[in-house]
């Protein structure tokens, strides 16, 4: 049974991010994209982190995912013109890149030795992530927040009218 | 604490005597029937709640409302059984209407845009409890897991507004957007104070943690500041009025739904609706402690015993939760028929400058008295 919604899941994913690079239109994408999100916070359950897949969604598709068709739909007329790449070198050359990073990923998934995660749920994830982030990783936490504090100060620089 | 589905299914597989092979298609025959209950749930719901809508209003501006479609023989006659089947025909008058999908528009985004909005406040349904053990999954993150998937919902909106191709619909779409966006934050500081207090994000047990101490309304002077802010950034976030400026009649036809018709329009409703109840459900669980018998709370402070007039149980948990919501939709009806809608910048000034710094603040000095009092 958990068999078959995984991979009802693993095909969403799979599915909606084909359609993310070959939709036509942006906003298009930008709706399949919210298939793809949906379904990592999907895998993220199966690892038994609740707490993780909530943040996704909250994160990815509350903000990000918003954020995004709010700066298409402002940008006028941008359904029109087909945003596929269509000179033939470019596409030659994107065919290999693309085809040597699949290489580099796929024999990175076959060579690396996978062990066994836990198969029983763990008791309370959301307690383990703050005390790790109060603890061990307090440094890093304090780190992103004022790397986050300053991009916010940046934007609203930017945006101010004098500065255009 | 197993949640209901579980409780459900481990019931059925016994009382039928199913292998342990086929409990996993009893899961999802389960899980269907349930979220089954749920849509009629929001259904019934928007039925009364659209009713209540305009007799509260019409009482409050000396009105009579509805008064013509129902049944006249009961005491009280015509003003309050007059307009009881009002909503009903209006259901099947929707129904019935012409399903209109303009020319120029997107058809694929109109057509998706409503269902991702119910989409998000039906899923939003699954986490809460209506009483001890009443939830149709109990999650671990249940509070956060709410506010997570209600949060997708502003996508259904704005995909709904770009693609009815219509000037109205996209100004709706964007304020709408900005709004949802702006008052997520002072709804999650508020309701980090509760989980600081509490500890978990469990539903059951900062309704446990009340039970034990009391309720978080007249926990600390702080409590009550989160239940104002939390309340208000709710009624936001449902774009009611007066923060109803994505959908404002006089400036913008009707906002994002200013193109739809018929079922798809009855959609919109139907999650508005199911949005406020959503909102005073979570007020009354985090606030007013949920299930709990407000009586009981009282005889308990003159220090009478535990019996059968503390009217607390399973039954009369969801009496008292549905009563508390009840409530929380009537005020949210009250705000709507008394307050004038909000300007764009002061609604952008209300969340960023107001809302928030208090909020802020609030869980600075509610770890202050946690550490002196608790």
């Amino acid at each position: 049974m958990g068999n078959v919604v995984f991979i009802g899941v693993a095909v969403l994913v799979v599915v909606s991010a084909f359609f993310v690079v070959t939709a036509r239109n942006l906003v298009y994408s930008a709706v399949a994209l919210m298939g793809t999100l949906f379904g990592v916070a999907g895998l993220y359950v199966f690892l038994y982190a609740d707490f993780m897949a909530a943040v996704q969604i909250v994160i990815y598709v509350g903000g990000i995912l918003v954020l995004i068709i709010f700066g298409v739909m402002l940008t006028n007329k941008i359904a029109t013109p087909v945003l596929i790449q269509t000179s033939m070198p470019n596409r030659a050359l994107a065919a290999v890149v693309v085809f040597l990073i699949f290489l580099g990923l796929t024999t990175l998934l076959f060579r690396t030795p996978w062990h066994e995660g836990a198969t029983v749920a763990p008791e309370g994830t959301v307690a383990t992530i703050g005390q790790a982030l109060l603890t061990k990783y307090l440094i890093h936490f304090e780190v992103a927040g004022v790397l986050l504090l300053l991009a916010l100060l940046g934007a609203a620089y930017l945006s101010r009218r004098e500065n255009g | 604490m197993s949640s209901f589905i579980d409780t459900i299914v481990d019931f059925l597989v016994r009382l039928l005597g199913i292998p342990q092979g086929a409990a996993g298609f009893m899961l999802i025959l389960v899980a269907v029937v349930l979220g089954v209950v749920v849509f009629l749930f929001t259904a019934v719901n928007a039925l009364v709640a659209v009713y209540m809508e305009r007799k509260v209003s019409a009482f409050m501006q000396d009105r009579l409302g509805p008064m013509e479609v129902g049944f006249w023989g009961f005491r009280g006659g015509k003003r309050f059984w007059g307009g009881i089947a009002q909503t009903l025909a209006d259901t099947f008058k929707l129904l019935l209407k012409e399903d209109i999908i303009p020319d120029k528009s997107d058809r694929k985004l109109f057509i998706l845009g409503p269902f991702i909005l119910y989409g998000a406040v039906f899923c939003a349904f699954i986490g809460i409890p209506l009483g001890y053990g009443m939830a149709i999954s109990d999650f671990n993150i249940g509070i956060f897991y709410v506010i997570a998937i209600s949060s997708v919902g502003v996508i259904g909106i704005i995909l709904s507004g770009w693609g009815s191709n219509n000037k109205w619909s996209l100004y709706g779409a964007v304020r709408s957007a900005a709004q949802i966006i702006s008052y997520e934050l002072p709804v999650g500081m508020s309701l980090l104070l509760v989980v600081m207090v509490v500890g978990s994000l469990q539903f059951h047990d900062i309704v446990a943690w009340q039970e034990q101490h009391r309720w978080f309304l007249f926990h600390s002077p702080f409590t009550i500041v989160a239940f104002v802010i939390f309340f208000l950034s709710g009624v936001a976030e449902a774009n009611r009025t007066p923060f109803d400026i994505p959908e404002a009649e006089s400036e913008l036809v009707a906002g994002y739904m200013t193109e739809y018709s018929g079922f798809r329009w009855a959609i919109f409703f139907l999650s508005e609706y199911a949005n406020m109840a959503v909102i005073s459900l979570m007020t009354a669980i985090v606030f007013l402690g949920g299930w709990l018998s407000p009586v009981g709370g009282l005889l308990r402070l003159f220090g009478v015993p535990e019996g059968w007039y503390y009217l607390d149980g399973s039954l009369w948990g969801v009496f008292w939760i549905s009563a508390k919501a009840i409530l929380f939709i009537f005020i949210m009806m009250w705000f709507r028929w008394t307050w004038p809608r909000l300007r764009v910048d002061q609604l952008m000034y209300t969340a960023w400058k107001v809302f928030l710094p208090i909020a802020l603040l609030n869980i600075f000095f509610v770890g202050i008295w946690e550490l002196i009092f608790a």
